[in-house]
């Protein structure tokens, strides 16, 4: 047995076992989770009154910025990607993912990009600011060309665009290595049509990342060179435009809507069946429908542009694309509520999440179908209206399908189950305060209430509004709090999770929670799409052996992909103190540990 | 149906407490192009509602029906339906074509030009004011603009540093304003009134103060406005305080940044030729008082972060300031 399965600081630092990188996953992903959800806090506590004076428009205009980037690509992005680490090997029955020291890098260069966005809220001193915050502050989607140097001369998005390229390699990274691993590494008989839902719509997911990622990698290469290098990209006095970077943004923004709820359908595909003891419904057709809503996410991108005036024929054509998306998207609900028709539900914690992502992204649909419409998004888009819709999507959509996942694996995951009355005091907490805080937003954007501003005219009539949404939000708050006590009283007060504590179907629940290393001591044979269970033409199979029948080897940790993950922040160092030389100390870090890994011997 | 509309919001709103009037409510169209959009968005707002009542239900029957109890039976384990599968899908389809076709003929309604006879007004947005010129008309004013009652107007959006969006949601849509392009909006105001609306487009640090105000006046008002405003300053009489706040203006770095018709040509700041007659100053936050004007000129970045109007080096004494006020609120 290597060293991976030891304790110790050592063992994790040099871990490549996709279990613990899950575990690392998820527990960045949540602490940055709650980050973001402080800055929301103080974002709707600003807002409770008109004329709020808790923080300046500076401080204000970083934490809106900052809220948006840390849970797009700081927490609900990561989190997913926890339960692609940790579920989707087992689900597919693997030993690890396909490139298990790439996997490491992945999580690595994850946490040191999200430390550096974040080392901005302290960094002021460094740069004379004259303030300690100098985060970023010009939206989680930076409309160029107020990004240029010449409107914020700032630190402040150096910190967001350098941040945001080296997050986009780890997300690349672990694309790659994910899309391998399901291709390539499912066990025998598990054919492409036998797939768990949620691993099938991984893969679907990895591959938007592994296609949309490089188009903002290039809006954000363009910016640099901006900023640093003086060319003229958006520049408008040298005949650039800068609506180039909302096409180039967009082109990889929606992708990234579809990279974030996707893996969420995924989960509750996987969620409700256990819970009705039914197959999902219309299997076939809801994993097509992942796929499809996969490939049209990319001709939809310029309704985020109605009002930049892109013409009629455009304007009508991305109406109709958009609408479009909506049939994929409503199959997958009916699927979903016919898969309950029938069953045998089993109010669970998990269960009450899932059909919580139901009800709630419902809402996000509606109102999205809404501003599909060009001339009705010219009154809706750019105010609270939108920011109803995307936290209806996001919040409603991406996180209860998360939530519902972290109850639904976490005995997989620690081997302690969690408190059950707990969670549904969660769930109701939240399920309450998410729409006390976003349903009236719908009536503050109507109002007229744009988004992104710290302060607001008391005549605007809205008041009493923000304050019911501050409310929600302080509920919302105390939710996560709950979930958080949950969580760590499970550690050591959580009833002992069996192999199989909800009667699943699928492989990851026919070995130990949690899983030995090796994760199967014999690699199973799959012959139908639910293995575990029992249908008209198998028996439930038989779980895999207790102790492995031969020694299996697995391969030891490697600290090399830590050495050339810290490369990256070291070489953006070099752009944010305008330090030329720097540039070369990290990319020899990075260049020394991609060679010490390349030939690293296979027996470490 | 739009009433029933109205009266469901009215209803939640009043539950929540909030009264109005809702100065810069988008449910409350006085334009042809703010009608427009708001019965399109009344056709979807039911779809909706209707999509929503019945799939809601559903899953709630569902949840309610099919709970676990004691000794029922194994579930039968169905896969699919496909008459079901294309229902469903064809449902989605068809009351999409519903939103569609209307929407897509709103598009092509609004986005037309105005007739040839409207008044035509250019918006220049500006970090962070609203810059207002009437080519035809020779009239350049700042962040409060008249139109008259009932006639055409086309306006014409661009701006002058980054990416604003002109938004007074009473008479319509919002369209952005993008340094290097120009974006058209035209409506016909149905109603005198005094209109708020606001910068909608992140545009940096005083985002939120970048407000606006559009007045539509009669007829008869309109033309007097006009008059008022093709004339030149008003001349402060000799010897008073708004001629010794003249003689501040014409010493100071004001003139550097700002046009008054005749005394000095700056046009990096809003014109102020006749800023004695607009209501409000600052980018339509503050009212147009002394009291106002006095701290604006001492220290306008206290007032709104940001604001490229620095306090002055060395600061005016405060008899100055005053003068200043004077002469500023003779600008009529």
């Amino acid at each position: 047995m290597s060293e991976a399965t030891g304790g110790g600081l050592k063992s994790w630092l040099t871990t490549t076992d996709h279990k613990r990188i899950g575990l690392l996953y998820f527990w960045t992903a949540f602490a940055f989770f709650l980050v973001g959800g402080v800055e929301a806090l103080v974002i709707r506590l600003q807002l409770a009154h008109p004329d709020g004076h808790l923080v300046g428009a500076e401080t204000y205009n970083q934490l809106f910025t900052m809220h948006g980037t840390t849970m797009i690509f700081l927490a609900l992005m990561p989190l997913g990607s926890s339960f692609f680490n940790y579920i989707v090997p087992l689900q597919i029955g693997a030993r690890d993912v396909a490139f298990p020291r790439l996997n490491a890098f992945s999580y690595w260069v994850f946490l040191f990009g999200g430390l550096l966005l974040n080392a901005s809220w302290f960094a002021g001193p460094l740069f004379h600011a004259g303030v300690l915050n100098v985060a970023p502050d010009a939206g989680w989607f930076g409309y160029a060309n107020l990004t240029e140097r010449q409107y914020s001369p700032g630190p402040n998005i150096d910190f967001w665009l350098l941040g945001l390229q080296i997050l986009g390699i780890s997300s690349l990274a672990a694309g790659f290595n994910f899309v391998v691993t399901i291709l390539n590494l499912r066990a025998p008989g598990l054919k492409m049509m036998r797939l768990p839902t949620f691993s099938w719509m991984t893969l679907v997911t990895n591959f938007l990342i592994i296609t949309a990622f490089p188009v903002i990698t290039v809006g954000l290469l363009f910016l640099m060179f901006d900023r640093f290098f003086g060319t003229h990209f958006y520049v408008r006095e040298a005949g650039a435009t800068p609506v180039l970077w909302q096409h180039l943004f967009w082109l990889f923004g929606h992708p990234e809507v579809y990279i974030l709820i996707l893996p969420a359908m995924g989960i509750v595909s996987d969620v409700l069946p256990t819970f009705s003891r039914k197959p999902l419904f219309g299997y076939t057709v809801v994993v097509y429908s992942g796929i499809l809503i996969g490939f049209m996410g990319w001709g939809v991108w310029s309704h985020h542009m109605f009002s930049v005036g892109l013409g009629p024929i455009a304007d009508s054509v991305f109406a109709a694309t958009t609408m479009l998306i909506a049939v994929p998207t409503g199959v997958k609900i009916f699927n979903w509520i016919a898969t309950l028709w029938g069953g045998d539900i089993r109010g669970t914690t998990a269960l009450h999440f899932a059909v919580g992502f139901i009800a709630m992204f419902i809402i996000g649909g509606l109102s999205g179908v809404s501003h599909a419409s060009p001339p009705a998004d010219l009154q809706q888009t750019d105010s609270y209206y939108v920011v109803a819709h995307i936290h209806y999507v996001f919040f409603g959509g991406t996180i209860f399908g998360l939530f519902a996942g972290i109850y639904y694996w976490w005995p997989k995951m620690t081997g302690r189950l969690l408190d059950e009355t707990l969670g549904k005091v969660h769930f109701w907490l939240q399920f309450i305060g998410m729409n006390l805080a976003f349903f009236p937003m719908h009536f503050i954007g109507l109002l007229g209430m744009p988004r992104r501003v710290y302060t607001y005219s008391p005549d605007l009539g809205v008041s009493d509004l923000n304050l019911v949404s501050t409310i929600g939000a302080l509920l919302i708050g105390l939710s996560i709090l709950i979930l958080v006590a949950n969580l760590w009283r499970s550690r050591t007060h959580g009833a002992p999770a069996s192999n199989d504590p909800w009667g699943g179907a699928t492989l990851e629940w026919g070995i130990p929670s949690p899983p030995p290393p090796y994760n199967f001591s014999v690699i199973p044979t799959v012959e139908s799409r639910l293995p575990r269970w029992r249908t008209e033409r198998h028996g439930p199979m038989k779980d895999p052996p207790a102790r492995p029948p031969a020694p299996i080897h697995m391969p030891g940790g490697s600290w090399w992909p830590i050495v050339a993950a810290f490369g990256l922040p070291v070489m953006a160092l070099a752009p944010l103190t305008h330090t030329l030389w720097v540039v070369f100390v990290g990319a020899a870090i990075l260049l020394f540990g991609i060679y010490r890994w390349a030939f690293e011997p296979f027996e470490v | 149906m739009p009433r029933l509309r109205f009266w469901l919001l009215t209803a939640a709103l009043t539950i929540s407490g909030c009264g109005g009037p809702y100065p810069q409510s988008t449910l409350h169209p006085r334009s042809d192009f703010g009608r427009a959009v708001d019965h399109l968005f009344t056709d979807i707002f039911w779809w909706a509602a209707g999509v929503f009542v019945v799939v809601e239900a559903l899953l709630v029957i569902v949840l309610i029906r099919f709970r676990h109890r004691e000794g029922r039976p194994a579930p039968k384990p169905t896969h699919g339906h496909t008459v079901l599968e294309i229902a469903w899908t064809l449902a989605p389809a068809v009351i999409l074509v519903f939103v569609a076709v209307p929407t897509v003929r709103t598009i092509f309604a609004t986005a037309g030009d105005a007739p040839a006879d409207a008044l035509r007004v250019e918006v220049t947005g500006h970090q962070w004011w609203w810059e207002y010129k009437y080519p035809d008309l020779g009239i350049t004013t700042a962040n409060e603009m008249h139109v008259p009652v009932g006639r055409p107007v086309q306006v014409a959006i661009t701006s002058a540093d980054v990416i604003h969006s002109f938004w007074a949601p009473a008479l319509g849509g919002k369209r952005d304003a993008i340094p290097g392009h120009v974006n058209r909006i035209a409506f016909r105001a149905d109603a005198v009134g005094d209109y708020s609306g606001q910068c909608a487009e992140f545009c940096g640090a005083s985002h939120a103060n970048m407000r606006l105000r559009v007045l539509v006046d009669a007829d008869s008002v309109f033309q007097a406005w006009v008059k008022t405003e093709q004339g030149g300053p008003a001349a402060p009489a000799t010897g008073s305080l708004a001629a010794r706040g003249k003689e501040v203006f014409l010493h100071s770095p004001c003139l550097a940044c700002h046009t008054i018709q005749g005394v000095s040509p700056g046009v990096i700041g809003p014109n102020l030729t006749h800023v004695g007659s607009r209501g409000t100053i600052a980018g339509a936050i503050f009212p147009n008082d002394s009291a106002h004007l006095a701290s604006w000129i001492a220290d306008a970045p206290s007032l709104k972060p940001g604001s490229l109007m620095t306090r002055m080096k060395p600061p005016l004494t405060d008899p100055d300031i005053a003068a200043l006020v004077a002469y500023l609120q003779s600008l009529k």
